[in-house]
């Protein structure tokens, strides 16, 4: 579409259902009870002067521009604060007003730089647009006190402060408060002394600012402009897709010029972020056009040889040839492929087709697979639906949240400004988490209770809450009477009661006073709408299929489950995880998750595809590694995933690696995995393709296109023609046709189509003849297995235990600038937050191995050991050490185990015994590895055919 | 045991008591279940064979699933 900026309304809708008539410059309109003038206008296409008001926040009445005349009222209100009135008669233009908003016009422009033409948002400016809105043809005001000439502020690496340029509208400083919820900005002084600060008045970058960029979004001027505007000038086009990091799925509007991406502004009819973002989304895109990324494709007969750069038709034939080599001297089964999360529907679907049809056997996994694959199960289990139940919309009905194992303002920060948002609201808050995250404690938000458990307590900690209910007599009887196995819930009802599983018999075990976590389920149960939102700290846990179930049995116990505001909630880490497993990419599932012996399924596939499918499950991703190792598993095609620094115990992973004939790496870059690849397949960004993404709350949304990709083909053309070079028949002439065979085969897809998304914005699955517009809610009238399924959880603790040896327990985590190994995000100016991952330490543990803060500090455990620098910090109780795992110099997953959860195998990263002390450098393994990244990265620069 | 037999035995007993404690009366029913919808042919094979051998480090409730595997693998 021709670039133009979104049409902004003023002030944000009403809810109310009562309707309002009244006359505004003699036309009469109808709108919600509690609108605002200003909107009501907007609505009949009269665009009121204005420039403090914007939709996006709660009206001001500061700028004075907005006035109105009222039939029957003195003065001339601002049309921002006044709400609408039955019969209310309404001018927006007369002579008073104009001479009035030219007067208030008139001061703005006195004390603003006249540098329209070389100003960056030339052509974009609300300023601009209002004096030409007004009819402002001279400043009479001349010399004297103004706030030209004050310098600027460039420290952010995103976008620039030009205090000169700022009119003082405040809403930049609402944007921080209302929409993001961090409160970083101010208005410091009064008066003409009145200016924006950020934080105690410091530099952007050296204040509490997160980047969001709601406040660029906000500015009616150039006051804060993102540089690459600057640096570019203003767009000619946009075009609206989802943004590739984490599961919220935000959407935003990709404003171009020609190929050229200028800004990524977030959308605001997105339903998943409505018009919000975070750094990543919104800024760190940069990675796109990154000098590293490997445009040509590259082979090497061995891992120790350098790369060769070569055409796409002798890499694909050399890959197919060696897969067919691989198959027929060890068998068919010998070679699989892993989909990724961070690639589309259509690409994943494909990559699971080429494997089920093309390799002759169901070898393949996703990444999913090390974070929500127990969610897969649990909820499988419990509801019969693998996913959550709600929409993000849906946290405004909620009235009690419990956060257990997630750090949404960290990992899922958009949703986590909403949450904040409710909160501010009155809702309360419960979060479980053994680290004391920045939910739990934040400008105007605080949490009723922080249980700070032991790392791997989960499950006891949710089953003492559950036994708190029951025995307390507040289990929700009519819900379950009606929606859940009845004689299944008198078991386990009978099975939570027990005194073992009593708060004061586990807190020994837990770490967490017993009469917290009373509270806490006190306050789940009776403070109205009950909401749980998960994580990873669930999930990758030895126990973490169970952690799921036990998750589940409190919502259903509670009667939280088929209505807005309750309900269960994954928070999904990258973006397409959901979409991922919907896909068919686990080994014993085909799409829309039914197991490979459903003789039905695979038959409509047979017949659908042309080949028979295997009907036995497949390897999963650590049993490829474990079979690599044996040698009997020897080539692996990897789309979109870095196995090597993302998967747990790094010297497994590259053992089974090193182990395979053939490993074929399809991504942006050189990953760690590719030091250990024998082909590598350049792939495209989620800029130069067209797909779809399905984010946490089961949100099918639009990838579009909008650059020519830069390696030459979109990542499904690749696997196309791998396929076709495997003499397996693909021929998609676009992405749309792969999904249309997806909603062919696919129940809970049956309604979704390329044009269906674009008519709607987005659909939440199931989208089918039942539900042709999709499934905000989930399990309304009854859940999808019938009847809700009790499940008993007993605690059993992990086999990783802390000892003489290794008496530390670490548990990881992600950063709000960085995202998952870092590929994209270390290539961007993200970095400058986070330049290297350190270790969190409480200051007693530090001071009894010595430590001080930066100190080079080596942690081992029993599968390895590293070096990262330390930071000593309350956050983490004593006993607790924490890190992140962005950066392959410090490699977090050598010290990781490879323990896993007992139904899924996902990694436990979560609980790892370690041992901590100072140290004076890189471990071996670090020196060795480094040398290995060197050796293996080289290429040697022969032109392509 | 190699370290993948290992694993797999380690894997099947975490299985086996979990749903010793979720289903104790239906344990040995649910763990086989389990190994039949998840596990590859090909690791359902070698802990058929390591019971074969005797079946070293299997919990009862895991080592009586395994039976049940190796009568249906052989049927």
């Amino acid at each position: 579409m021709a670039w133009r900026g979104e049409i902004d309304l003023g002030t944000r809708p009403a809810t109310s259902e009562a309707q309002v008539t009244l006359s505004i410059d003699g036309q009469d309109v109808t709108v919600p009870e509690g609108t605002s003038l200003m909107r009501a206008a907007a609505l009949l296409g009269t665009n009121i002067p204005k420039l403090c008001a914007t939709d996006s926040l709660e009206a001001f009445g500061s700028c004075r521009l907005c006035l109105v005349e009222i039939d029957g009222r003195a003065g001339y209100p601002a049309s921002c604060t006044t709400p609408v009135t039955p019969g209310m008669v309404v001018r927006t233009q007369t002579e008073k007003l104009k001479k009035l908003r030219r007067g208030v016009m008139e001061l703005y422009i006195s004390d603003h730089p006249l540098d329209c033409l070389t100003c960056a948002a030339n052509g974009d400016c609300e300023l601009q647009d209002q004096a030409g809105a007004v009819g402002l043809r001279e400043v009479r005001y001349g010399a004297g006190a103004s706030h030209l000439g004050q310098a600027k502020d460039t420290s952010n690496p995103y976008f620039d402060f030009d205090p000169s340029k700022c009119i003082v509208c405040s809403r930049c400083v609402r944007a921080c408060d209302e929409v993001q919820g961090t409160f970083a900005l101010t208005i410091d002084g009064m008066g003409f002394a009145s200016k924006v600060a950020a934080s105690q008045a410091e530099d952007f970058f050296s204040s509490e600012c997160v980047s969001c960029g709601a406040c660029v979004q906000a500015c009616p001027t150039a006051t804060l402009v993102e540089k690459k505007v600057a640096e570019i000038g203003t767009p000619d086009s946009a075009v609206v897709t989802t943004c590739a990091y984490c599961g919220v799925g935000c959407t935003f509007r990709a404003e171009m010029r020609g190929e050229e991406l200028v800004r990524m502004v977030p959308w605001k009819e997105g339903k998943a972020n409505r018009g919000h973002s975070c750094v990543k989304g919104r800024f760190a895109w940069g990675y796109a056009q990154h000098k590293e990324r490997i445009l040509s494709p590259m082979i090497r007969s061995a891992i120790d040889q350098p790369w060769r750069e070569v055409s796409w038709d002798e890499a694909i034939t050399y890959t197919a040839s060696e897969f067919r080599r691989i198959q027929d001297s060890y068998g068919k089964h010998s070679v699989g492929g892993i989909t990724s999360s961070r690639c589309t529907n259509e690409e994943t679907f494909l990559v699971q087709k080429l494997v089920r049809a093309g390799f002759g056997n169901n070898n393949v996994d996703t990444c999913a697979r090390v974070c929500h694959s127990p969610t897969g199960y649990g909820l499988k289990t419990t509801f019969g639906t693998s996913a959550g139940t709600q929409d993000f919309d849906s946290v405004e009905h909620t009235d009690v949240v419990l956060i257990i194992g997630a750090n949404p303002t960290d990992g899922h920060p958009v949703f986590a400004s909403r949450l904040k948002q409710r909160l501010r609201k009155g809702a309360k808050l419960i979060v479980v988490d053994p680290r004391r995250t920045d939910i739990v404690r934040g400008p105007h938000v605080a949490a009723e209770h922080h249980l700070a458990l032991r790392p791997g307590t989960n499950v006891a900690v949710l089953t003492a809450m559950a036994h708190v209910i029951v025995t307390e007599g507040l289990a929700d009887e009519a819900f379950i009477r009606e929606r859940c196995d009845w004689s299944e819930y008198q078991d386990w009802a009978e099975f939570v009661a027990d005194p073992r599983h009593a708060p004061e018999a586990i807190a020994p075990l837990t770490g967490v006073p017993a009469e917290s976590l009373r509270q806490a389920a006190l306050l789940f149960a009776t403070g109205g709408n009950g909401s749980i939102y998960y994580g990873l700290g669930v999930t990758e846990h030895s126990q973490g299929s169970t952690t799921v179930m036990a998750i589940a049995n409190l919502a259903m116990v509670t009667g939280n489950i088929g209505r807005p505001g309750v309900g269960v909630n994954p928070l999904r880490g990258q973006n397409n995880v959901q979409g991922a497993c919907d896909m068919g990419s686990f080994p014993h599932e085909l799409s829309g998750y039914r197991h490979v012996s459903d003789d039905a399924a695979r038959e409509m596939f047979r017949d659908l595809w042309g080949v028979a499918i295997d009907h036995e499950p497949g390897l999963r991703i650590p049993n490829m590694l474990d079979a690599a190792v044996d040698g009997t598993f020897k080539g692996l095609y990897i789309q979109g995933e870095d196995i090597l620094q993302s998967d747990p115990d790094t010297r497994h992973v590259s053992a089974g690696l090193a182990a395979m004939e053939c490993v074929v790496v399809h991504d942006l870059f050189l990953n760690e995995t590719a030091n250990y690849a024998h082909v590598f397949l350049p792939g495209s960004t989620f800029l130069e393709k067209n797909g779809t993404f399905t984010n946490a709350e089961r949100r099918i949304q639009r990838v579009r296109k909008v650059m020519t990709p830069k390696n030459g083909y979109e990542d499904w053309e690749i696997t196309q023609l791998l396929a076709q070079a495997l003499d397996y028949d693909m021929a998609y002439d676009h992405a749309s046709q792969i999904m249309d065979e997806i909603a062919a085969v696919t129940p809970s897809f049956a309604g979704v189509s390329f044009a269906r998304l674009d008519e709607l914005g987005s659909v939440q699955w199931p989208c089918n003849a039942a539900a042709p517009e999709g499934t905000p809610v989930m399990h309304i009238d009854g859940f999808v297995r019938g009847r809700g399924k009790f499940v008993r959880t007993e605690y059993v603790a992990t086999d990783e235990r802390t000892g003489p040896r290794f008496p530390l327990l670490l548990t990881t985590g992600r950063i709000l600038s960085q995202y998952n190994v870092g590929a994209q995000t270390r290539r961007t100016e993200n970095s400058r937050w986070h330049e290297e991952d350190r270790l969190e330490i409480h200051p007693h543990d530090a001071e009894q191995r010595g430590i001080v803060e930066g100190d080079w500090v080596r942690i081992v455990s029993r599968a390895g050991d590293t070096t990262l620098r330390a930071l000593l910090t309350d956050r983490v109780a004593p006993g607790v050490v924490y890190t992140t795992f962005h950066h392959p110099s410090t490699q977090a997953n050598v010290v990781t185990t490879d323990n896993s959860d007992w139904a899924t195998n996902c990694p436990e990263y979560k609980v790892t015994a370690v041992q901590v002390g100072k140290s004076n450098g890189p471990t071996n393994w670090q020196e060795g590895y480094d040398a290995l990244s060197r050796r293996s990265r080289r290429i040697d620069a022969v032109a392509a055919e | 045991m190699s370290g993948t037999l290992d694993k797999l035995v380690h894997m099947a007993n975490q299985i086996a008591v979990e749903f010793g404690h979720q289903q104790p009366g239906a344990a040995v029913e649910a763990t086989y279940d389990h190994l039949w919808h998840f596990w590859d042919p090909a690791m359902r094979r070698t802990i058929v064979a390591h019971l074969a051998a005797g079946g070293e480090g299997l919990d009862p409730v895991a080592r009586d699933a395994v039976v049940r595997l190796a009568k249906r693998d052989a049927a």
